[in-house]
Parts: structure tokens; sequence; C-alpha cells
């Protein structure tokens, strides 16, 4: 049954690896769930098989940011937590900075730093308004160890990352009063995509499973929340 | 009074005339807002987004072209955008004035308007060519993408370049309930929102469907507002019934944040949370329960927004403040300047300054199903209301659905 005190979240790159797990974490813990990708097939599969509410954009695109706002605020009617998942590698195969094209820095700094402040401004009123109504009010940046180390050939994420992981600090400090909470995590290396795509080679059996990750993030949301997010069974 | 033709919110030149209880009127940068604003005083602001809802697209019966400007619906929930009331208009667009627009094609019930990806059913004309009640085709989740997708803001002759959503959306902005922009909240951001803070004045929100300004029509535009749902959260009705308890003021940034407080008070003898539908028309001849002062835009004579200024403030201090916002050169329409009044002291009555809602407004909630305006609980469905009205006063807080 939809009540007035489910907690209702959007979270960005929703239809694969993390963001997917996240997904449905949030989705069986009783949470109302949008998620924003930009593949129209993937994004109806992936809302077909797990409940939310699947919204196709791009969070690089400017003119996307308002049209995801929109649909999320408009669906959910408000929002109670936004996780900023989508992110992108910059060049692949990762490469050192000297040899990494200017375009592929740029695509890494709009997918991960522009484009979840973009949407962050845009949600902010509804993000407050939860805040208001004492229903809690969070936004979870996905964050990464290459954020706070120099790894070689990881230049045009790692500063992305460290970046957002700088924004993220800023609006806490900023939105505190308001009861909006920000949060940038480290979920560790794991077992997507996006790391195959860093490190082909790795064994998959050292990496963490993203399922596993994403409940460690959904217990550290439930943990800013007034009403907690029911813990996995 | 000179057309802001930018949409710019917040410029540095925005300015502000300020009438006060006695009718003195002077003006300043609007930046001395906060200077005018007192500690204690509760600031309602209204959070709705506005909803991208003029639609360009084909009449399918004689293929021609339209525009269809949504105007209102009967909730405020999520799930409830598939029927809407709409104005429709001829070919052509927003830079030619409103007054001037091409009627659109004869309209019937049963025809459908192929609008962008969005499919719409004509349901019902309602009594005039323009006006018609209209269901759109495919699921909630499709009209959401439908209107993010091909719908773009509301607009008018007086400001040719095409707005973006982001243009309209107040920095509070919430849930896409409005049609046009609550514009008065154009004057807020979240630094005036810290120093109200630092100051000791309350800031407090309501969702109200801000309708449509004007639809060309002199017959139609008598019908504005339409009915506008609204939604008051429990947070803003502790925070005014406070107020209230300890005389501090309520100041409403913008008229339809005055309609809706003022029709929940009407109702229930005070603001009460919930979901609610304002009806009523404000003007010289309403007495005020709630609202102390309203910061607005600066309005024609005419508007029903400049009808609601005189629940504050009698005709002949506000020809004056029109006199004087001439005179200075202040700017009108949605992105214009701002105007701050006080309500007079003559407009006061003791009879009607109360801060506890009705002893029996639970009754209300049982018998008023079919009333707009009904109140159930937050946490029962209407079906259990009705069957359990014990179980609804014990639950404590009485707020809003949608029967």
């Amino acid at each position: 049954m939809q009540t007035d005190m489910q907690t209702r979240v959007l979270i960005t790159g929703g239809t694969s690896g993390l963001g997917l797990a996240l997904v449905k974490e949030l989705t069986a813990r009783g949470a109302r769930v949008a998620f924003v990708a930009r593949t129209p097939e993937r994004v109806a599969a992936v809302a077909r098989e797990s409940g939310a509410h699947g919204i196709v954009g791009d969070v690089a695109q400017k003119h996307d940011i308002h049209r995801i706002a929109l649909q999320a605020a408009g669906l959910l009617g408000g929002l109670d937590v936004l996780v900023n998942n989508a992110s992108d590698l910059g060049p692949t195969p990762l490469a050192m900075l000297g040899d990494t094209e200017c375009e592929d820095f740029e695509r890494a700094l709009v997918t991960n730093v522009l484009g979840p402040f973009r949407l962050t401004k845009a949600l902010l009123g509804s993000l407050a308004a939860s805040a208001r109504e004492g229903r809690g009010s969070v936004v979870l940046n996905i964050s990464s160890d290459a954020a706070v180390n120099a790894y070689a050939r990881w230049g045009a994420y790692g500063s992305s990352k460290a970046a957002l992981a700088h924004l993220t600090r800023i609006w806490d400090e900023e939105m505190a009063a308001q009861g909006v909470k920000f949060l940038a995590l480290d979920p560790g290396d794991m077992d997507t995509p996006m790391h195959a795509l860093a490190i082909p080679d790795a064994d998959p059996a050292t990496l963490k499973q993203p399922g596993v990750a994403a409940r460690e993030i959904a217990d550290a949301i439930a943990d800013l929340l007034p009403v907690a997010l029911r813990r996995a069974s | 009074m000179i057309a802001a033709d930018k949409p710019v919110q917040r410029s540095a030149e925005s300015r502000l005339l300020h009438v006060d209880a006695v009718g003195r009127i002077h003006s300043a940068p609007r930046t001395a807002l906060i200077e005018l604003l007192r500690p204690g005083d509760v600031v309602i602001a209204n959070d709705a987004a506005t909803l991208p809802a003029s639609l360009r697209g084909v009449h399918l019966q004689t293929g021609t072209e339209v525009e269809v400007r949504l105007a209102a619906r009967a909730a405020l929930a999520p799930h409830d955008v598939l029927r809407f009331r709409a104005i429709v208009f001829g070919p052509g667009d927003h830079r030619t004035r409103t007054e001037d627009r091409a009627l659109p094609p004869p309209l019937a019930p049963g025809q459908r308007l192929q609008l962008g990806p969005l499919t719409a059913v004509i349901e019902t004309v309602l009594g005039h060519p323009r006006l018609i009640e209209l269901r759109f085709e495919g699921t909630t989740a499709d009209v959401w993408a439908g209107l993010a997708r091909h719908g773009r803001p509301i607009q008018y002759a007086h400001l040719p370049q095409p707005l973006e959503l982001w243009d309209v959306w107040t920095p509070i902005a919430a849930q896409p309930v409005a049609y046009e922009p609550p514009s008065a909240g154009f004057a807020l951001d979240w630094q005036l929102l810290a120093a109200l803070a630092a100051k000791g004045v309350v800031f407090a929100t309501i969702t109200h469907a801000a309708g449509i300004s004007s639809t060309g029509d002199p017959q139609l535009d008598r019908l504005l507002p339409f009915d506008e749902p609204y939604h008051i959260p429990l947070a803003t009705e502790q925070a005014l019934r406070r107020a209230c308890r300890e005389n501090r003021r309520a100041v409403a940034i913008g008229t339809t944040v005055v309609r809706a407080l003022e029709h929940s008070a009407a109702r229930f003898g005070a603001v009460v949370a919930g979901d609610g539908v304002a009806h009523q028309r404000i003007g010289a001849h309403t007495q005020l329960r709630v609202v102390d002062t309203i910061l607005s835009g600066t309005h024609e004579p005419g508007t029903s927004h400049y009808d609601l200024l005189h629940a504050f403030a009698g005709a002949r201090v506000l020809r004056r403040a029109d006199r004087a916002l001439d005179a200075a050169g202040f700017r009108t329409h949605e992105f214009g300047d701002s105007v701050l009044i006080e309500r007079a002291s003559e407009r006061y009555s003791s009879e009607t300054r109360r801060c506890e809602a009705d002893a029996n407004f639970r009754a209300n909630a049982r018998t008023g199903r079919a009333v707009r305006g009904a109140y159930t609980s937050r946490f029962l469905r209407p079906a259990h209301v009705v069957q359990e009205p014990g179980r609804l006063s014990s639950a404590g807080r009485l707020a809003g659905c949608c029967c």
C-alpha cells in the first residue's frame, strides 16, 4: 500500500551496477523509488522487473535535468532522498593525464560533478520541503577511493570524484540549517560493468558484490532519516 | 507600468513598494525586504513547482494547429494527472497577445488532440469554445514523461523569448502542481532563507496549484481564478497557531498563499493541516482571518490578484500605491518588482482572529466527502475515516487526502 510515510527516492544510473542494486534494495525496503538512465529499453526492463518508476534521461545533458526533476517530483509527489550514482570513467581504457583527451575529461566532469550539482539544485526545493515536513532529507553522492588517493591513470575520474566529495561537504554546510543532509560514500571496488571497463582483468572473486554495497548504503541513508527504511530481511 | 520582459527572477535592480498599516508608502530596493520583517514573523511561501502546461499540437478532426494550456485538475495527487481542465487556442503562439489569439476549431466531446507524444480526448466542452475538460490516454508515467518532453511553460506576449522550466521554478519549487509560477516566490533565495533564520523569522510553506492568470477572453477571465487545490503541512499549521497565540505576524509570499490559508481558516476557524480546494474570491468584502501582510508582484487593476489586495488595504491607499508605482517606474508582470502590503489597522476584526480550529471540524470531515475541501486523516484511507471516526480522533492529526 502506498502511504505518505513511504520514503521517496530518486537514483541516477539505475539500470546497471550499484545503481541497479540500489533500486532493488530500496524498493525491497518499502521505499517508493524512481530511477534515471539513458537507454529507454533498459529503463523499461528495470522498471518492469523492480516495480520502480523509470525515467529516461541523461544527467550530463543540461536540458534533461528539469525534465528528470519534474518527473521524479511529479511521480513521487515529492522527494526525500536523492542518490547521485551515475558516473563516467573518463577515457577508457584508463589513460595517464598526459594521454587523456580533453573531451573525455570534460565528460567525466559534466557527469560526475556538474550533473549532480544541477540535479540537486533542481530538486533542492523538494528536498527542503521534506525536511520541513519532518520526513528527513538526504542527498547521497557516490564517491570513490580515487577521490582521495592519487592513482595513476585515474586522473579524470579521480579528480571529478574529489570535486564531488568537496561539493558534498559545502552543500552540507550550507543546507544543514534547512535540514537537508549531504553525504559522500565510497562503496569500494565492486563487480560492476564500470569496474570491468576500468580494470578488465580483475578477479571478480576479489571484488565486492554491488548488492552488498547497496545494503550498506541503504543503512547509511536510513541512519539519517527519522522514519527508518526497513532493514533488509 | 512597464512590463518586465526578461526572465530574471532576482535582479540587482528589483524594487519593493512598502505600504504600511496606516497607509504610508515608501519605496526601497527589494533586498531591503529582510529589514521590513520582524523577529517572530512567520513567512509562508507557496513551494509549488510549475508544470510545463502549454502543449502544442493538432486537433485531429480538422488537422488544425492548436495550443492547449492545462489550467486545473481536481487534486494534487501525483497519480491523478489524466484529467485536466484546459484552455484551447487556435494557430499561433504566445507572441500574439492572448486577447488576439485565434479561436480553436469547434470542439466537441470525443474529439482527439495530438499533443506531441501525448494523445488527449475531449471529454466535455465547458460552456465556452475555448474551455474543455480533457483526458490523456496512457498511464500516469506516460503523462509525466510526455509533459517533460513536450510541454513548455505557459507564457505571454510581454515576454517574447521562450521560457525554460528553470526560468519559472522558484528556488524553493518542490511538487510540480502550478500552471503558472507562484511568482512572488521569485524574491526568495537560499541566502534570504538563511537571513530569515538568523533574524528569528520563521519560514513555512504551503503547496498551492497556482492557476492561469489570463485566458484572453473577458467572459472566461471572469471565472478566474479557477478552483485551486492546495496542501498545508502540519509544520505550517503549528507555526501559524503558535504565532497567532503570541500575536506575531503571518506574512504571505503571494496571493496563492493568502487564498489557501484563508480558505482553510474560513472552513475550520483556524488554519488546519491537510488538503483542500480554494474556490473563494478574495477582495474588499473579505475579512481576513490569518494573513497580516502580503508580498506580491505588482498587478494591473481589474485582475483577480489586484482585487485580492483590497482585503489588505482600502481602495484609496491602493490608488495612491498605483500612482507611486507608476511615478517610480516599477516593472509589472511575473518577473517585475514587488509590493509589501501590511493589512490596514481598520481591517482587523476581533471576532475572526482565532488561533484554534473549530472543535467540530472533525464532523465536517465525516460529512464532507462530497464537499470541496474535505479533510481526512493523513494515515487512514478515506473509507476508514468514514467508518471509524474513533480511530480518526485517536490518530490525533487530521490531514489530507483527496476523496
